[in-house]
């Protein structure tokens, strides 16, 4: 289910508000001419085909969704067919299970995420990454104190990985990245996302 | 085959600094208070041995932290750990890089160790940020290799007054580059005694090429709300937590108010039957040769 889908309606997606490169996640949706909508109330959730949980501090964006609610929200969103994908600090967030870590997370995806996992900051890198699911060209992926996925579940989809570790992942209408697509204006991952989200659930 | 690597970047470094916006970066001088801020909802801790209300208080010569100190913070959380250097004292963020540190401060908030130079950032893997008082001092920073700015406030004072007297000229001047013509641009390089590469990059962008942060007397969640809304794009809250009477709902309430910050119904709730704020200075009152923000320049 990947791709072709011609949408009557356009496609509104969502992205979490409350800290983090909100910005260059909508920009980067606004640049391939899709609306974008900052979230960070249920009400904003309305009508939403997908949900994007940025970069940022997993923790503190984990804190802020249970302290107000929104993490039920999400999930009921989520079992009613809304798409979600998380860079960095969302994939954290979308894991089932954090390595060494019981802090409050989404739990949408089977996979099992470890954190701050290529080191501390200054051993945050760039590199190439191949995704042909997403397209023939590598992808310059951003590794910011980046996590990566240590463990995926059955039916989850390794759409990348560097040096052997899991950095790209699909599990039906959840989409999981290690490292930063919106900060370089790389385009094609949002776009993949939005073809899931727009897709027949 | 291993893929090729490149390590800290200028994108890494000012990204890091794009990840911390919209979040609290707090003061704390044990690991005890890091986990309190960690808990709290903080995106990043400052490691310092005394807030900068008790610097003041002291006097004497600040200096950077002891590093065992720094590094027990480290060890007990994972969110982004900062630590502060003299200005100029390139060997103190020698050691901070060292030791591993995610982001290195600066600060005017120490005793500086050189009155003509700042640090040579552009050096370091690490990134820094530094402080500002006009958008002329925050492009000579940003020209010398800072991946973030932030308004330097009068730190320790508990008084917003500086804060947004810094933050408020910054955006007026960068609103003024954009209303230039091009051929205006230069003379105003000059008058701001910064980079007209930068300035350039203003007119064209519409704003800085790094994220600017509100430091320097926030208090209370409306401090934070305030700045937030004269266009910070997230606060450092010094003695503000650890010098009021309820360290733990401080933390709280001000991640809330500078997560909705333009939500004042939530900034009501937050800021509901808090107790005592940390004590405030009136700016006026403190001898000159006690200001933090003049230092550096």
């Amino acid at each position: 289910m990947t791709g072709s889908c011609t949408t009557a309606k356009p496609t509104r997606i969502g992205v979490l508000a409350y800290q983090g490169d909100v910005r260059e996640h909508m920009a980067t949706l606004e640049a391939i001419g899709v609306e974008a909508v900052r979230a960070n109330k249920a009400e904003h959730l309305e009508g939403l085909a997908g949900l994007i949980i940025p970069g940022g501090e997993s923790t503190t964006m984990g804190k802020l969704l249970t302290v107000f609610g929104l993490d039920e929200e999400i999930r009921a969103r989520h079992r009613q067919g809304m798409a979600v994908f998380g860079t960095c600090a969302g994939l954290i967030l979308m894991a089932k299970r954090i390595e060494n870590s019981e802090q409050a997370r989404l739990g949408l995806m089977d996979i099992t995420a470890a954190r701050n996992a290529f080191g501390r900051q200054i051993q945050s890198f760039e590199t190439d990454i191949d995704a042909p699911a997403i397209g023939p060209e590598p992808m310059r992926g951003v590794f910011i104190r980046a996590p990566y996925i240590s463990d995926v579940g059955e039916g989850v989809e390794v759409l990348a990985r560097f040096n052997d570790r899991i950095v790209l992942a699909r599990q039906g209408r959840l989409l999981a990245a290690a490292f930063h697509p919106e900060l370089i204006g790389e385009t094609r991952l949002h776009r993949y996302f939005v073809d899931i989200a727009a897709s027949a659930p | 085959m291993d893929m090729i690597a490149e390590e800290s970047t200028w994108r890494t470094k000012v990204g890091l600094a794009e990840m911390l916006r919209g979040g609290v970066i707090m003061d704390v001088t044990n690991a005890e208070q890091a986990k309190i801020a960690e808990d709290a909802g903080a995106v990043s801790v400052m490691a310092l041995e005394r807030v900068p209300s008790d610097i003041r208080r002291d006097g004497g010569v600040a200096r950077m932290s002891d590093p065992e100190m720094i590094l027990k913070i480290m060890e007990s959380v994972t969110i982004p750990v900062m630590a502060k250097a003299r200005i100029g004292h390139f060997a103190e963020a020698q050691v901070l890089e060292a030791l591993g540190v995610d982001f290195i401060d600066e600060s005017e908030v120490l005793t500086p160790a050189d009155e003509q130079h700042h640090i040579d950032k552009h050096a370091f893997k690490v990134p820094f940020v530094c402080g500002c008082r006009d958008l002329g001092e925050a492009l000579r920073r940003i020209g010398e290799g800072a991946a973030m700015i932030r308004t330097k406030g009068e730190a320790g004072s508990g008084n917003v007054v500086e804060a947004v007297r810094h933050m408020r000229a910054v955006i007026k001047d960068l609103h003024r580059i954009q209303t230039m013509r091009e051929d205006e641009l230069m003379a105003f390089a000059k008058e701001l005694q910064a980079p007209y590469e930068l300035i350039r990059g203003i007119h064209a962008t519409g704003k800085l090429p790094v994220p600017n942060f509100s430091a320097g007397g926030i208090a209370t969640p409306a401090d934070a709300a305030l700045m937030m809304q004269l266009g910070a794009e997230a606060v450092f809250v010094g003695s503000g937590i650890f010098k009021s009477e309820d360290p733990i709902n401080y933390a709280k309430a001000i991640v809330k108010a500078t997560a909705h910050y333009d939500d004042p119904k939530l900034v009501a709730e937050v800021s509901k039957g808090l107790p005592k704020a940390m004590p405030g200075l009136d700016v006026r009152q403190i001898p000159e040769a006690e200001l933090m923000a003049t230092r550096g320049w």
